[in-house]
C-alpha cells in the first residue's frame, strides 16, 4: 500500500465514523433527505474545492476564489438586470472571464517567478473590488430560467431531493478526478508538486502547466459562482468572504498534502461532506452554537496536518533504514 | 565512434571551464570521466545534456552533429543522464515515473493498464520485478537509481551518462547497479561514468579520461593505468622519490596535547577515528574529493553530530553537538564554500568581522560601534585586507580578501582550535602565500589548526602532521620527515606506506 494514500483512507474512515456517531444520536440523519441537502448546501464549496485541489497538488495556492465567486454572482445578477441576454449566454461569458482571470494569474506566477500566495492575494482584492464596482447592494435575480434551475431536482427513494446544483457538484468532482488522475496534464501537475526542478528535467512544460492549473481553478470558481447564485437567487459583493480558506481546509481534510504532489480528488469531496456533516449535526442538535463548526474544523485540520507530518516521517525513516 | 567531441570550449566570466577538450565514446563501452573539483567534468556533461550551451567545438553523435538546447532535446537525440539524486519523482508510482510524458492513451485518457504493462516490460531486462503501482519513494535508493537508468535508456537509447550514480549506495547496492550497467554495455550502449570512487572506476570501466583545470590530461585504457598513475594525472604532479619542499616542524609527540578525539565517527559518514591535536600544531587532512575530509571536520565542529566516540581536552569531555556548542569550546570553522557558508555578501567588512563575536555576546549586548571599528581596522591592518575601507560590502572584495575577513571573524573570537576547509580555494597566488604565512604565525602564537586541502604542496608547506583519508576512513598518519608530497600521494593511492 502506498503511504501517499493513507490520508485518503483516514479521511474516509473519519467521515464514516462521524456519520455513525451522528446516526447513533439522531437516527434521522441517515436519510436521503439529509444527504440531498448535504450535497445541495455544499455544492458551491465542493466545486471550488475541486479547482483548489488541483492548485494545491501543483504546489500552489489560490486565494482569489472566494472573491471570484462573489464577483460571479454580482456579474450575473447585474447583466441579467441590465440586458435581455439569456442566462446561459451570461454563464458562458462569465466562465470565459474567470478562466482568463485564472490563466493571467498563472502566467504571472510562472513568468515573474512570484509566489502564488501573493499573486492570488492581489487577484482576491481585484475580484472583490470589481464586484463592489458592479454593485454594492445585493441584486436579486428574477429571471424565469433561474426558477427552473432552482426547482429542478431528482426525487431519491425516501423522498430526498437531489437538486440540480448537487448533481453539477458531483459531475464536477468526477471531471476533476479524470483531469487529475487520467490525463498527462494531471501527471504534470503531480510532477510539479513533487519537485519543480525534477519535473522540468522529466520534460514538464512548467509555464503551460502552471497557467492551465490556475485557469482551471478560475473556471471552477466561476462555475461555483453560478451555482451559488442559483442557490441564493441573488448576487452580492459581500458574499463568500473567506470561502477560499474553507476550500483549502476541505482539501487538506480530504487528505491532500498542502505542499503539493500527493492527494486525491475524491478525498476533497469527502472533506467537503465532512465539514457539511458537522454543520448538519449542529442543526440537528439545536442547542449548539454554529461556532462549534469552526472549532471542530480547526481540530480536524490540525489532526490532518499532524497525520501528514507523521506519514512523511514514517516513509522517510523506512527509506533511511533501507539506504 | 558513437560519440565524438572535438575541441569543446566553454568559458564562464573569469574562468575557462573547458579548454578545447576532446572526448570519444564507443558503442558498448564504459568510459570513466575523472578529475578533481573544478576540473571541468560537470561542465562537459552539462554541455552534452544541453544544460549549458558550448562556446566552441563540435559534438557528433552517430555521425551527425548535434547541438542540444535542453535536457529534453538531448534525450530525444539519444543522450540520457542519471544524476546522483533528483532524477525522478518519489511521489509518483514507478510506472508513472517510467512512462512520464509518453503514457499510452485511449480516447485521450491515460490507459493505466497499458501503462503498467509497458512499465513492467521496460523493467524486465533489468531483472527488476517490483510492484510498479507503488510510489517510487517507497523503494530503496538503488532501485530508484535503476528505474532512473531504465527511463533514461528507454527515452534516449544511445548514450547514457551516469553522474556519480553510486554516491549514496552501499556496497551491495553498488553491485546491483553495476550489473545493470554491464548489461547495458553488452546491449551496445555507450556509457559515460563519472565517479570519485576509484575502486568502482577500475572495477567497471573500459577506458578513463582525466580532466584537470578544464583540459583533457589523458585518455587511456583502464587496464593500462594503475592507481598511482591515475592519481598523478588527477592531481597533476608526478610521484618522485625525493623529499619535496621543506616541512614545517618535526614530530608532534613532544607537543602538549590540546584536544583528543577518541573513536569519533558517524555511521555512513566517516568511520570512527582517533586523533590528538597538540597545542600550536598544524594538522593537515589530505585525500581525494569525497573521501571524507570535510566530513571529518564537520563532525568536529558539530555541523553533523558524531554518533559514537568522544572529544575531550586536558580537563573534561567536550560537548560538540552543534556549531554553537563547538564555538563555546573555543572552536572555529572556515568552511569550504566561502560564498554560501562563509560571507554575508551584502554586509560590510566590519559587520562580517564582528558577526561571530557579537553572536557569542548575545544580541542584547551590542558591541559599541567604536569597539567594532577598532576590531575591524585592527584586522584589516594585521591581515592586510585590501579594501577602500571597513564599510565596503564584503561581496565586492576579491576571494583572497574575503577569506582573510572570514579568518578575522574567527580570530576576533580568539579560538584555541581553528578548522580551515580549503582555505586557499579560488584565491590568487599572492593571497595564497599570505594565508599560509598567517597559518604559521597563528600557530606560533599557540593556536592549533586543522587544514583540509586538495593541494598536497600546501599541506607539506604548513602541516606538522598529515592525516590521509580514503573511502571515508583515516588510513594513514604522517609526521615529521614523512610529511612529503610523495608519501601523501602514496597513501592516497592506497599503496603500502613503508614503516
Amino acid at each position: 500500500m502506498n503511504t501517499r494514500a493513507l490520508p485518503l483512507y483516514a479521511t474516509v474512515v473519519i467521515f464514516l465514523l462521524a456519520y455513525l456517531l451522528c446516526w447513533l444520536q439522531f437516527p434521522n440523519i441517515l436519510s436521503t433527505r439529509v444527504i440531498g441537502n448535504l450535497l445541495t448546501d455544499n455544492a458551491y464549496l465542493g466545486i471550488v474545492a475541486v479547482g483548489m485541489t488541483l492548485v494545491i497538488l501543483s504546489g500552489g495556492i489560490d486565494l482569489s476564489v472566494g472573491s471570484v465567486i462573489a464577483f460571479s454572482g454580482v456579474f450575473i445578477a447585474v447583466i441579467l438586470r441590465e440586458t435581455s441576454l439569456h442566462p446561459l449566454v451570461v454563464f458562458a461569458l462569465l466562465l470565459a472571464l474567470t478562466t482568463a482571470f485564472g490563466a493571467a494569474m498563472g502566467f504571472l506566477i510562472d513568468r515573474l517567478a512570484m509566489p502564488a500566495f501573493i499573486v492570488t492575494l492581489a487577484g482576491m482584492f481585484l475580484a472583490r473590488g470589481a464586484a463592489y464596482m458592479l454593485s454594492i447592494d445585493s441584486v436579486p435575480i428574477a429571471h424565469p430560467f433561474y426558477k427552473t434551475l432552482q426547482s429542478a431536482y431528482w426525487l431519491m427513494p425516501g423522498k430526498g431531493r437531489l437538486a440540480l446544483i448537487g448533481v453539477v457538484m458531483l459531475l464536477t468532482v468526477l471531471a476533476g478526478m479524470v483531469v487529475a488522475h487520467k490525463t498527462r496534464f494531471g501527471a504534470s501537475v503531480y510532477a510539479l508538486g513533487g519537485g519543480e526542478a525534477t519535473a522540468r528535467l522529466m520534460g514538464v512544460r512548467q509555464g503551460r502547466t502552471t497557467m492551465l492549473v490556475y485557469a482551471f481553478s478560475g473556471l471552477m470558481a466561476g462555475l461555483s459562482g453560478i451555482v451559488f447564485s442559483v442557490y441564493t437567487g441573488s448576487g452580492y459583493s459581500l458574499a463568500t468572504v473567506g470561502t477560499e480558506l474553507t476550500a483549502i481546509a476541505a482539501v487538506v481534510i480530504g487528505g491532500t498534502l498542502l505542499t503539493g504532489g500527493a492527494g486525491y480528488m475524491f478525498g476533497t469531496l469527502v472533506g467537503v461532506l465532512t465539514m457539511g456533516l458537522i454543520q448538519t449535526y449542529i442543526v440537528f442538535d439545536g442547542t449548539l452554537s454554529s461556532w462549534w463548526t469552526k472549532i471542530v474544523i480547526g481540530v480536524l485540520l490540525l489532526v490532518f496536518i499532524l497525520l501528514q507530518k507523521g506519514l512523511l516521517k514514517l516513509s522517510r525513516d523506512r527509506l533511511g533504514g533501507q539506504g | 565512434m558513437l560519440l565524438t567531441i572535438r575541441s569543446l570550449t566553454k568559458t564562464f566570466p573569469g574562468t575557462r571551464a573547458l579548454d578545447a577538450v576532446d572526448f570519444d565514446l564507443a558503442a558498448g563501452e564504459v568510459h570513466a570521466l575523472l578529475g578533481e573539483n573544478g576540473a571541468g567534468k560537470s561542465t562537459l556533461i552539462k554541455c552534452l545534456t544541453g544544460a549549458y550551451h558550448r562556446d566552441g567545438g563540435t559534438i557528433t553523435l552517430d555521425g551527425a552533429q548535434i547541438d542540444p538546447q535542453s535536457t529534453v532535446e538531448a534525450q530525444e537525440q539519444g543522450i540520457g543522464t542519471v544524476y546522483q539524486e533528483v532524477n525522478l519523482l518519489p511521489n509518483l508510482t514507478v510506472a508513472q515515473n517510467l512512462m512520464f510524458g509518453r503514457e499510452p492513451r485511449r480516447w485521450g485518457l491515460v490507459d493505466s493498464r497499458a501503462m503498467r504493462a509497458e512499465a513492467r516490460e521496460t523493467l524486465r531486462p533489468y531483472g527488476l520485478d517490483i510492484d510498479v503501482d507503488r510510489d517510487l519513494g517507497s523503494y530503496s535508493v538503488a532501485i530508484q537509481q535503476i528505474v532512473a537508468i531504465a527511463r533514461a535508456v528507454a527515452l534516449s537509447g544511445k548514450v547514457l551518462i551516469l553522474d556519480e550514480p553510486t554516491a549514496s549506495l552501499d556496497a551491495a547496492e553498488v553491485r546491483m547497479v553495476f550489473d545493470v550497467v554491464r548489461g547495458l554495455r553488452a546491449r551496445g550502449l555507450g556509457i559515460v561514468f563519472v565517479s570519485h570512487f576509484l575502486d568502482q572506476v577500475f572495477g567497471l570501466t573500459d577506458r578513463i579520461t582525466v580532466l584537470r583545470n578544464g583540459r583533457r590530461i589523458v585518455t587511456e585504457r583502464t587496464a593500462d593505468l594503475d592507481r598511482v598513475k591515475l592519481i598523478e594525472h588527477m592531481l597533476g604532479r608526478a610521484l618522485e622519490h625525493e623529499v619535496a619542499g621543506q616541512t614545517a616542524e618535526p614530530v608532534a609527540s613532544d607537543r602538549v596535547p590540546l584536544l583528543s578525539f577518541q573513536n569519533f565517527g558517524r555511521r555512513g559518514v566517516i568511520e570512527p577515528y582517533d586523533l590528538t591535536i597538540g597545542r600550536g600544531e598544524v594538522v593537515g587532512l589530505a585525500g581525494l574529493l569525497g573521501s571524507g575530509r570535510t566530513e571529518t571536520a564537520e563532525l568536529m565542529f558539530g555541523v553533523r553530530t558524531a554518533t559514537q566516540g568522544e572529544a575531550s581536552d586536558a580537563k573534561a569531555r567536550l560537548d560538540l553537538s552543534s556549531p554553537r556548542a563547538a564555538i563555546a569550546q573555543g572552536f572555529g570553522f572556515v568552511p569550504e564554500e566561502r560564498k554560501t557558508d562563509g560571507i554575508v555578501a551584502e554586509l560590510s567588512i566590519r559587520e562580517n568581522v564582528i558577526l561571530g563575536l557579537q553572536a557569542r555576546r548575545g544580541w542584547a549586548r551590542p558591541i559599541p560601534r567604536s569597539e567594532q571599528n577598532r576590531i575591524a581596522d585592527d584586522y584589516i591592518k594585521r591581515l592586510d585586507i585590501r579594501t577602500s575601507g571597513r564599510e565596503k560590502p564584503i561581496g565586492e572584495l576579491s576571494g583572497g580578501n574575503q577569506q582573510k575577513a572570514i579568518l578575522a571573524r574567527w580570530l576576533a573570537m580568539n579560538p584555541r582550535f581553528l578548522i580551515l576547509d580549503e582555505p586557499t580555494r579560488g584565491i590568487d597566488v599572492g593571497a595564497h602565500a599570505e594565508i599560509l604565512r598567517l597559518i604559521r604565525e597563528l600557530t606560533e602564537a599557540g593556536m592549533s589548526i586543522l587544514v583540509i586541502s586538495s593541494e598536497i604542496d600546501e599541506l607539506v608547506a604548513v602541516a606538522n602532521r598529515v592525516i590521509v583519508v580514503r573511502d571515508r576512513r583515516h588510513v594513514a598518519e604522517l609526521a615529521g620527515a614523512r610529511v612529503t608530497g610523495d608519501e601523501i600521494m602514496r597513501a592516497i593511492a592506497a599503496e603500502e606506506v613503508a614503516a
